[in-house]
Order: structure tokens, then C-alpha cells, then sequence
């Protein structure tokens, strides 16, 4: 098994539209404890060590500033 | 060469000389929406009269994306060829994120319909069409500068109270329709009010005048070097005429930013030359409000007046021009003694749902364009960041989504699993190539049943279509069957579908349609 990285949600605008409304009114604090701990829950549904890896790898390297 | 403005002339209506015989219809408004309520009423045989403070088309080009479903609406009404002719086709939307393409769309990636998915056209032009059309119609009587300065309700219509350059003057009305847009003045009368989110963002929206070769696609971007740290859209219009709208935020001065001054510096980064004339501009807000019901008693909303949402979906106008083909059939019914005024209530439900779902996509879009500090930009930028990394990212970037028909909730509607999706109770059916002719054009605006591969029952005491099963046909209404019976209510809504009927479960289901039962 290697990271999904094609589209694999139904209907992403809901799924997206349910993540920002569970940081409603949360201070900038609580928002990211409350990342910490989904990050925490769904690395766990994964499961698999390697998926996990190439996860990490790929949000490293997409936060690295585009080059040109 | 631009749009030449030419004043309709103002008639002295005969209500100042002596009371008018009480009219079926009045509608107030002759924008788009008000224009095409009044055609499709005559469609089914109704008068009514149009009365419009003003004596021009839309000043600006304001409404320009007519979607594929409000070309079929405008095509029933008679003017969907005239708009297709002048209007830009496009159907590809690009997405940039600064100077590199994010996400890309095909809003009609299938061929086999009379219409395309998107046509950009002036409001000023549809509307100039829809007068012209309303003018030959000899249902629809047409008074300019005739301003409505109060609306009451009776026992059993309503009375219009209305202020003219000759004089004041009433008239009485069986049913009025509120089509006066987003500021509706019927709707500050009734002391109706907008429930619904106000956003705290700014745009600037520039209809310029320039040669240029961009391409027929509606282009967006997030933070372009162009303009800093913001949002931008282009789209191509008629006559050399691009539509530009550009994120100003909230923190501007939207008076200082519409004046041209302020402009044309911003559209020159854009465009990247001076090179084109300033023919429109505005500043606006976003909002994502409606009234709570769009019927009270014999005055009903429809288009603007009922419900506003942020741009950038083109879910305006054309949410508009499905309130009027949700609207004409039933109200026509009702003012021909056809039908029980209880249908005009299946309007409300079905519109306010409609409505409801453009709010829901116009809010996020307008989220997604303008996050609040703090996890909604968080993530904005995460998706943005992703999206020339990872495919799955790319279609969450949201500049957008652009108008779709909704499905009305028709629940209990007779269905048969395995036939298609989007032909099932409460969708649009979908066009298909019928000879010579197209399905929708055959179906036009009558409760019709289409019987597909197979003769309709016998002694059916409705309106017939049968069809050959084509590929197209096959793909949108058969799916594994290979037969079927569509009932298809006057606004080309799929109303039921079965493999096999009798003749009185089909009657019954198009009589409980009438009574407004389903």
C-alpha cells in the first residue's frame, strides 16, 4: 500500500467545509492542539508505517517554497 | 463597437385616465428575471404586465454566465438561439495559483446537447433580446418609467400603487411577482427581511474594452504577482469586452477604490498595457442571504429579490431563471383555474432549496477566497501549497463552482434502480440529439410522458413523446434497462420514471402533480 495521493473524497467541498467548521471560534491555540490531535487519530487509522512516512515527506516538501 | 443604449419610450398607461380591469398578473421588474417570468407566462397563455421604474436595459454588463440550463430555459422563451449567436461559448475554467496553473475544469465534457455549458453575454444584451421578444408577444403589455410606490395585499390579489411622469395610478392584481431585484423595494414595503451571512470582503469588478487574443476560458487566480496577495478573474465577453474582477479586501476605502484613477493603474498590471478603455465598474460586497419563504399570499419573489449570493459561481441570474421555470407553469395553472394556489408552495419548497444549495456553494467559495485569520487560511494555503504536489489537492482549490441545475427532493417519486443518475426524480432530463431536433426542444413546456423503447400505454390522458433508443438516450435515461416511461413536468423536471406503467398510475402521479401533492 503507498499514499493516495489521487482524489479519493466524494464530495471534497463538504469534507473540507466540516475541517474549517470544527475550528470555528477556536483560538489560534486550541486550533492547533485540535490539528495535533486529528493528525494524531487519522496517522492511526492508517496505520501503516511506510504511508505514513511518504505522508510526512510530501507535506515537507510541498511547504518548501516553489522554486521559479 | 460597445452596446448603444436606446430609452424605451414612456405610453401613458390607461390606468391614469380611468381604473384598469383587474389584471391576472403584474409583474415588477423587467430585468432579466421579470422579462422571462412575463414570456413564459404567455408560453402558457397568461397576460400580464410588466412595469419597470427605469427606461433602459441594464446599465453595465453586470450578469454575464448563462449556463447551459439557463440557455434552455431562454431557448423555451425564445431567445436562447439570439444569446448563443452573440454570447462567447466556453466550457474550461483555469486556476491559477501565482504564475502557475493549480486546477482546471470542463463543465460539458459530453457532446449531444443543443446548448453549450456556458455562454458570456452582457445582462444588457438579454435583456435587450427578452424586451424585443416580450414586445412581439401580444400577451405581455410593457410600461417603462413606471416606478410601484406600494404594494398591499386584498381579500383575494393585490393592489400595485404606482407613480408614472404623467401621474399616479393603482392597479389590482391577482397575482404581483417581485422580480426588482437584490434591493428590492417590494420587499423593504412588506417589511420582509434577508436572513443569511454578510461577508467581510470588498471586490472590484471592471467590464474594460481592449484587443487581445486571451482564450474563450474563464481564468481565476490566487495571489498573482499581478495583484498582490489577492484574488483575480477574467472572462472574455462580447465586442472586445473583458470582465475583470479583482479582491480588494476589507480594510479598502470602496469609494476611493471605484474611482477610475484607482483603476486603471490595477487593470494595467493585470492586462500588463494601458491599452484599453474603462466601459464599467463597481464595487460590491459579498453576501449570501434569502428570505425566509419567496411566497406571501399573492405577492411572490422571484430572482434577486428572494435571495443574493456571492458571485464567482454564476449562481445569481441563472438561480434567477430557474425560480422562473419553477414559477411560470404552476402560477399559469393556478390563474387558468387549472390548478389549486396550494402548488404555488411546491415553488417555495423546491426554490428555497435550490437556494440553499447556491448559498452553500457561494459561501465556501467565498471562504475559500477570503479565509479568516487562523485555521481557515491555514488551510487555504495547505490546499493551495499541495496542489502543484498532489492531484487530490487540486480540485479542493475553490475559485468557485460554477451553476448546476439542483435535483428537487421529490421524495416518494416513482424510480427505477439502474436506470442513470442524472436523469432520476427531480433532475433536469438531460437534452439528447433526436434527429433533426433535440429532446428538450420536443418535450417544451407541456407535462409530457417520454416513452422510451416501447409505445406509451393506451388511453393515456397526457401528452406523448416516444423515442428511439439512441446511444445518447441510452447513456442519459436507460442506463442497464431497456426501456422506460419518463413523466416530465412542464419545466423539463423529471417527475417519475418506470420500466413498465399502466396508463392510471401515470395519470394519477401527473394528477397529484396538479394538486400539488407532489
Amino acid at each position: 500500500m503507498s499514499l493516495v495521493t489521487r482524489r479519493n473524497l466524494n464530495d471534497q467541498d463538504a469534507a473540507y467545509a466540516a475541517l474549517i467548521g470544527a475550528h470555528k471560534g477556536l483560538s489560534e491555540a486550541e486550533s492547533i492542539a485540535l490539528n495535533a490531535r486529528l493528525i494524531l487519530i487519522l496517522m492511526n487509522h492508517i496505520g501503516d508505517p511506510a504511508v505514513i512516512g511518504e505522508a510526512l515527506a510530501l507535506a515537507t516538501a510541498s511547504g518548501a517554497r516553489p522554486a521559479g | 463597437m460597445p452596446y448603444d443604449y436606446k430609452p424605451f419610450p414612456f405610453v401613458a398607461p390607461p390606468g391614469l385616465t380611468a381604473p384598469e380591469p383587474r389584471h391576472a398578473v403584474v409583474i415588477v421588474g423587467a430585468g432579466p428575471i421579470g422579462l422571462a417570468a412575463a414570456l413564459e407566462l404567455a408560453n402558457h397563455g397568461v397576460r400580464s404586465v410588466v412595469l419597470d421604474d427605469n427606461n433602459v436595459v441594464s446599465v453595465g454588463s453586470r450578469a454575464i454566465c448563462w449556463s447551459k440550463r439557463s440557455l434552455e430555459i431562454l431557448d423555451r422563451i425564445g431567445v436562447g438561439a439570439a444569446c448563443v449567436a452573440k454570447g462567447v461559448i466556453w466550457k474550461v475554467g483555469r486556476t491559477y495559483h501565482r504564475d502557475r496553473e493549480v486546477f482546471n475544469f470542463d463543465l460539458l465534457p459530453e457532446p449531444g446537447h443543443k446548448m453549450p455549458a456556458f455562454v458570456n453575454l452582457q445582462q444588457y444584451y438579454v435583456e435587450d433580446y427578452l424586451v424585443a421578444e416580450a414586445q412581439a408577444s401580444g400577451l405581455i403589455d410593457l410600461r417603462f418609467k413606471n416606478r410601484v410606490t406600494g404594494v398591499s395585499q386584498t381579500a383575494d390579489g393585490a393592489r400595485v400603487e404606482i407613480e408614472t411622469p404623467e401621474g399616479f395610478y393603482t392597479l389590482e392584481a391577482g397575482y404581483v411577482l417581485a422580480c426588482d431585484g437584490a434591493k428590492s423595494p417590494i420587499r423593504a414595503m412588506m417589511g420582509l427581511e434577508f436572513q443569511g451571512v454578510l461577508f467581510e470582503e470588498r471586490f472590484l469588478i471592471a467590464d474594460i474594452e481592449m484587443e487581445a487574443d486571451f482564450p474563450s476560458e474563464r481564468r481565476f487566480w490566487f495571489e498573482p504577482e499581478f495583484h498582490q496577495g489577492q484574488s483575480a478573474l477574467l472572462h472574455k465577453q462580447p465586442d472586445n469586452i473583458y470582465r475583470i474582477d479583482l479582491q480588494l479586501g476589507w480594510g479598502t476605502d470602496p469609494a476611493e477604490e471605484n474611482k477610475p484613477e484607482r483603476i486603471i493603474p490595477r487593470i494595467e498590471k493585470v492586462v500588463g498595457h494601458g491599452n484599453f478603455k474603462l466601459d464599467w465598474h463597481s464595487i460590491y460586497t459579498f453576501q449570501c442571504r434569502r428570505l425566509e419563504s419567496f411566497v406571501h399570499d399573492r405577492v411572490i419573489f422571484v430572482g434577486d429579490s428572494a435571495h443574493v449570493v456571492s458571485p464567482f459561481g454564476a449562481r445569481g441570474g441563472n438561480g434567477g431563471l430557474q425560480d422562473v421555470d419553477a414559477l411560470g407553469w404552476r402560477l399559469a395553472a393556478v390563474v387558468t383555474g387549472e390548478a389549486p394556489g396550494a402548488i404555488l408552495q411546491r415553488y417555495d419548497l423546491e426554490r428555497t432549496h435550490g437556494s440553499d444549495e447556491n448559498i452553500l456553494n457561494s459561501s465556501r467559495s467565498t471562504r475559500f477566497m477570503s479565509p479568516a485569520e487562523g485555521a481557515e487560511r491555514w488551510f487555504r494555503d495547505a490546499t493551495l501549497a499541495l496542489a502543484s504536489h498532489a492531484e487530490f489537492a487540486r480540485p479542493m482549490v475553490n475559485s468557485g463552482r460554477l451553476s448546476v441545475p439542483c435535483v428537487y427532493p421529490l421524495s416518494g417519486a416513482p424510480d427505477v434502480a439502474g436506470m442513470p443518475s442524472a436523469s432520476r426524480p427531480g433532475a433536469v432530463a438531460p437534452d439528447a440529439p433526436l434527429g433533426g431536433d433535440w429532446l428538450l426542444s420536443v418535450l417544451g413546456g407541456e407535462m409530457t410522458l417520454l416513452a422510451i423503447g416501447q409505445p406509451a400505454p393506451a388511453r393515456l390522458a397526457l401528452r406523448v413523446v416516444e423515442v428511439e433508443v439512441t446511444p445518447e438516450v441510452k447513456a442519459r435515461y436507460l442506463g442497464d434497462r431497456d426501456r422506460a416511461l419518463y413523466l416530465i413536468r412542464p419545466d423539463q423536471i423529471v417527475a417519475a420514471r418506470w420500466e413498465r406503467a399502466e396508463a392510471g398510475a401515470i395519470t394519477a402521479h401527473a394528477a397529484a402533480i396538479w394538486e400539488g401533492r407532489a
